[in-house]
């Protein structure tokens, strides 16, 4: 209560001062009355009365002071005088505030990308008993629909399981046909993940009665607002999947958007109509993985205990499926693929965080320099206030105050800089094609760091001064001599210089590494030329063709597209290399009769192609011959391959002719061998690819590569208009070739940008640094060059004073950032197609860099030096 | 030990006053230590203040606006029930203090 009342005190201080005065006043009035009384005549009587008293407004202070929060009145007094300070330093205070906006968006930026993606979980009650089941096979973390049956009724660890798939389908409706993304899910998705739906129902277990029995789907609430118009009454109402009728039953609500943080679907289908969606059947498919397994934990199992429960039902399928051999139950986090993008994301969002957070601390070192130079420059006024009796805590207090306003001020700043940036990055769809989203909005958590950073980097360098503040001796800071002393020393904030220099030209090798990588990846040996090429591709499911149809419809549509004025080359591929998916078996010597995976020989990238793709993508035949429309079912089954692949299966590149054999049984014969290229990464390393002629492999997709030498665009046209005309239902996505590698390269670009913007964050808070740091000591070494001039200096001598130790730290520095940014790429080499910064190029760059930032950081003391002149300054002192 | 130092001391010279008489202004304060004391102690007027207002502050005493005999104005203090049960402990100290001391000055 009384320390209730003693704040509530501070609050009408002036009536409290004013009683406090009024009753000294009574007290002096009374013991005058006396001494009157006993005989003083009145001038003696009050004069007695009031030496008593001693100083009345040390008094008057000490009484206020039990009445009120003292240490809280002193804190808003040292703010408004804080405040009043930087008001009159307004160059120092944006400087001060301006690097700590500066890096505290980064990481706040940074954080919220890393807080959306890697830690928030999917967002659904119960999510941290929410797992995914992933194989471990390496690069397949998917699992078929039979092991999944076995895991789900076998277990006893979890509540429930379920599956689900992405993929995509043609929509018709009355008015248009397009392509949509969709999950296809087991009747327990929704029931496990606890959603209840916006509009409508959901389906469930009770829906699934055998193949294609469920022909329902759901909408998500932004597919019905987008193509619905949002109606309240499309549940019921009837549309086309892939050409086969189905009836929305629901809508989910608006914050679902399924089980992954990135691929957010169109609508959701019953798994058990995969047949009418994907073209084939995997129900009963034990080898067919691409599906995902998700499980809720029952409350008080833990984690390993469920993966050695399902891993006990995997040994037992292993034993009894072949297909099964190897299967493995691991637990991972949803959300992000398994952990197939999570493992990489983490990491490159790890690592860009440990950046940030050397921006951060770049940033706090040069505030050090800032507060540490200021402090200085207040020596006298401080030294005074010493002498005059002011405790150095109650100095500290001050500075503290200081350090502490501009670091809200900073926070506050560059907490709404990141807000913006992210509020931007979360409304971007990054590739047309696919419902990609990054959702990455800051919450709670992230201001919190926000937050904590902020006042840590506003402490810390506070704290620098302070301790200088604690050392200061006030005499002889007033004689003048301190400053001058202290710069023969080497300082603590030289150390902290050279090291902000050094991170800033770590960030900057590593920036240009990366740039330079990405630059060499566009022109890397793809295994084909991208470069006028457009594509188009389609699923022939969509158009709901038969079996006989789709070749047909195949074939007319590569002889249409190559009759278009203007190509030079047509063929088509299912997949193009290096796009979104891609397809992976394994290959066999010839010969081999037990196909369990340990008995394959390689693993590769496989693709159906036409005869003429290799000359349209401009894939360079080693030995052999393409397709022709010959290879028909007719013929003997044939397959080109590449380098790698008859290396690993033969030992030599010599493969013409020779056989292998797949995992179904069937024997194909060589006739070509290409180049080797990249097909998922562009930081692969060589991979064994197959392609097989689309005559004898069919497939329903099919990506039409056009070259041509017409400008994309008007060929874009031309190839649209004879697509509608041979089927206007089917629906196409016609884009550049180079277009379509924006997804491969997008892991490389974000690299670079990050880094771009880190390395200049550092450069840029370099330059202030070295800046503050030269000026600072000119100003402080006036009165000295000012005598060495009138002595005869010369300017080139006195630049060498001025400039000397700046010079050595830059130097310093900046080889030991280079050094640090050179053993940095290898993580970076991870992420960017041949970062490495065996580069002259990157060095250069690095070295003029710096030098650039050493000129702009040094110019302007370097020319206040020279335009000292001695007279002026003899009468200024 | 008992807690004790020169500010309680005056505290409990306060509370004691006020105890004996019904309310009393800051000097007749002063005034009633000096003669009970027999001229003995002398209170500084320049810490009494402060301590006053920290004691009501405290809530051992309370204050309120009178008019004196002399018909001027003055603050008038008196002891609030928690401030009795101040004195009675300060007191208590007090007498251990004393006790303390003396022990020590004659065996020393």
């Amino acid at each position: 209560m009384s320390l209730y009342r003693r704040v509530a005190n501070l609050f009408h201080r002036a009536k409290l001062e004013e009683e406090i005065e009024a009753e000294l006043r009574s007290h002096i009035a009374l013991r005058t009355d006396e001494n009157i009384a006993a005989g003083m005549t009145a001038e003696e009587a009050r004069r007695d009365a009031l030496l008593r008293f001693g100083s009345r407004s040390a008094l008057t202070e000490a009484t206020r002071a039990a009445d009120t929060a003292v240490v809280l009145d002193g804190i808003a007094r040292d703010v408004r005088y804080a405040g009043r300070q930087l008001w009159k330093s307004p160059g120092f205070a944006a400087a001060a505030i301006l690097t700590l906006a500066l890096s505290i968006a980064a990481n706040v930026a940074v954080f919220s990308v890393l807080n959306a993606l890697v830690l928030r979980p999917v967002h659904v009650a119960g999510s941290d008993r929410l797992f995914q089941v992933v194989n471990k096979r390496q690069g397949d973390i998917s699992q078929s629909y039979p092991d999944y049956l076995d895991y789900r009724s076998q277990n006893t660890t979890f509540r429930d399981m379920a599956m689900y798939r992405i993929g995509f389908a043609g929509m018709s409706t009355r008015a248009a046909a397009y392509k949509c993304w969709l999950y296809e899910t087991s009747g327990s998705y929704f029931g496990l993940l606890g959603v209840r739906p916006e509009l409508g129902r959901f389906f469930d277990s009770r829906d699934e009665r055998g193949p294609n029995s469920a022909s329902y789907i759901v909408l998500s609430d932004g597919f019905w607002r987008s193509h619905f118009g949002g109606d309240p009454q499309v549940t019921g109402k009837t549309v086309e999947l892939n050409k086969y009728p189905y009836t929305i039953i629901g809508v989910a609500p608006k914050e679902f958007h399924g089980t992954e943080q990135f691929f957010w679907p169109d609508l959701y289908v019953p798994i058990v109509n995969e047949k009418q969606i994907e073209g084939f059947d995997f129900l009963k498919n034990r080898a067919s993985h691409g599906s995902f397994i998700i499980g809720m934990l029952k409350p008080g199992v833990s984690e390993p205990q469920a993966s050695d429960n399902l891993n006990a039902i995997a040994h037992a399928l292993a034993k009894r499926y072949w297909q099964d051999d190897g299967l493995y139950a691991r637990l991972v986090k949803p959300g992000l693929f398994g952990d197939q993008i999570g493992a990489p994301a983490r990491r490159f969002l790890a690592a860009t965080m440990i950046l940030a957070l050397l921006v951060l601390v770049a940033a706090c070192m040069n505030l050090a320099n800032i507060f540490a130079a200021r402090a200085s420059d207040r020596g006298r006024e401080l030294a005074i206030r010493l002498a005059i009796g002011c405790s150095r805590l109650h100095i500290l207090r001050q500075l503290l105050t200081e350090a502490l306003l501009i670091s809200l001020i900073g926070g506050a700043a560059g907490t709404l800089c990141a807000a913006f940036l992210l509020s931007t990055l979360t409304y971007w769809q990054p590739f047309a094609e696919f419902p990609i989203h990054v959702s990455v909005a800051p919450d709670v958590r992230a201001y919190a760091v926000a937050l904590m950073l902020s006042l840590l980097g506003g402490i810390v360098p506070g704290l620098f001064s302070a301790r200088q503040i604690w050392g200061m001796d006030a005499t002889q800071v007033m004689k003048g001599g301190a400053g001058e002393t202290a710069f023969r020393r080497f300082h603590l904030r030289d150390v902290l210089l050279g090291a902000q220099i050094a991170v800033c030209a770590l960030l900057l090798t590593a920036s240009l590494v990366a740039l330079r990588g990405m630059e060499r990846s566009l022109h890397a040996p793809l295994g084909f030329q991208p470069q006028a090429v457009l594509l188009a591709s389609t699923d022939l499911n969509m158009g709901g063709y038969s079996m006989d149809s789709k070749r047909t419809v195949y074939r007319r549509i590569l002889q249409e597209a190559a009759h278009l004025p203007g190509v030079i080359a047509v063929g088509a591929i299912d997949e193009a290399p290096l796009g979104a998916g891609g397809n992976n078996t394994s290959a066999y010597r010839e010969g081999t009769t037990d196909f369990r995976p340990s008995n394959s020989v390689l693993s590769g990238s496989t693709y159906v192609i036409s005869p003429g793709y290799l000359q349209a993508a401009q894939t360079r035949l080693l030995a052999g011959r393409d397709f022709t429309w010959h290879d028909d079912t007719n013929a003997p089954k044939v397959a080109i391959v590449n380098e790698t692949f008859a290396r690993e299966m033969f030992g030599t590149p010599q493969a013409v002719g020779r056989r292998f054999v797949q995992g179904d049984g069937a024997l194909y014969q060589i006739v070509g061998v290409v180049a080797d290229g990249k097909y998922n990464f562009l930081t692969e390393r060589p991979t064994a690819a197959m392609f097989f002629p689309a005559t004898q492999y069919p497939d329903s997709d099919m990506t039409l590569v056009v070259r041509s030498h017409l400008p994309a665009g008007e060929m874009a046209a031309a190839l649209n208009r004879t697509l509608t005309k041979i089927d206007p239902d089917l629906p196409f996505t016609i884009e550049s070739w180079e277009d379509a590698l924006a997804l491969v390269l997008f892991p490389a670009r974000a690299a670079t940008l990050t880094l771009g913007v880190m390395g200049l964050f550092a450069a840029i808070l370099a330059i202030t640094g070295i800046f503050g740091m030269t000026a600072y000591a000119v100003s402080k070494r006036k009165k000295e060059f000012g005598i060495r001039i009138a002595l005869g200096t010369q300017p080139v001598q006195l630049m060498r004073t001025a400039l000397g130790r700046p010079l050595v730290l830059l130097l310093g520095g900046s080889a030991l950032g280079l050094t640090f940014g050179v053993l940095a790429s290898r993580l970076l080499a991870q992420i960017v197609y041949e970062a490495t910064p065996r580069d002259p190029l990157v060095m250069t760059g690095v070295v003029i860099a710096m030098v650039v930032v050493g000129m702009a950081a040094t110019w302007i003391p370097a020319k206040r030096a020279l335009r000292i002149d001695p007279a002026a300054l003899l009468r200024e002192e | 030990m008992p807690k004790n130092d020169l500010q309680g001391t005056l505290d409990l010279l306060v509370l004691k006053t006020l105890s004996r008489t019904r309310a009393l202004h800051g000097y007749g304060i002063v005034r009633h230590i000096q003669h009970a004391s027999d001229d003995l102690l002398r209170v500084e007027e320049g810490s009494l203040y402060p301590a006053l207002h920290r004691m009501e502050q405290r809530g051992w005493i309370a204050s309120e606006w009178g008019i004196t005999e002399t018909n001027r104005k003055a603050k008038y203090y008196r002891l609030t029930a928690s401030g009795r049960k101040q004195l009675q402990a300060a007191e208590q100290d007090f007498q251990e203090l004393v006790k303390g001391v003396s022990a020590l000055l004659r065996y020393a």
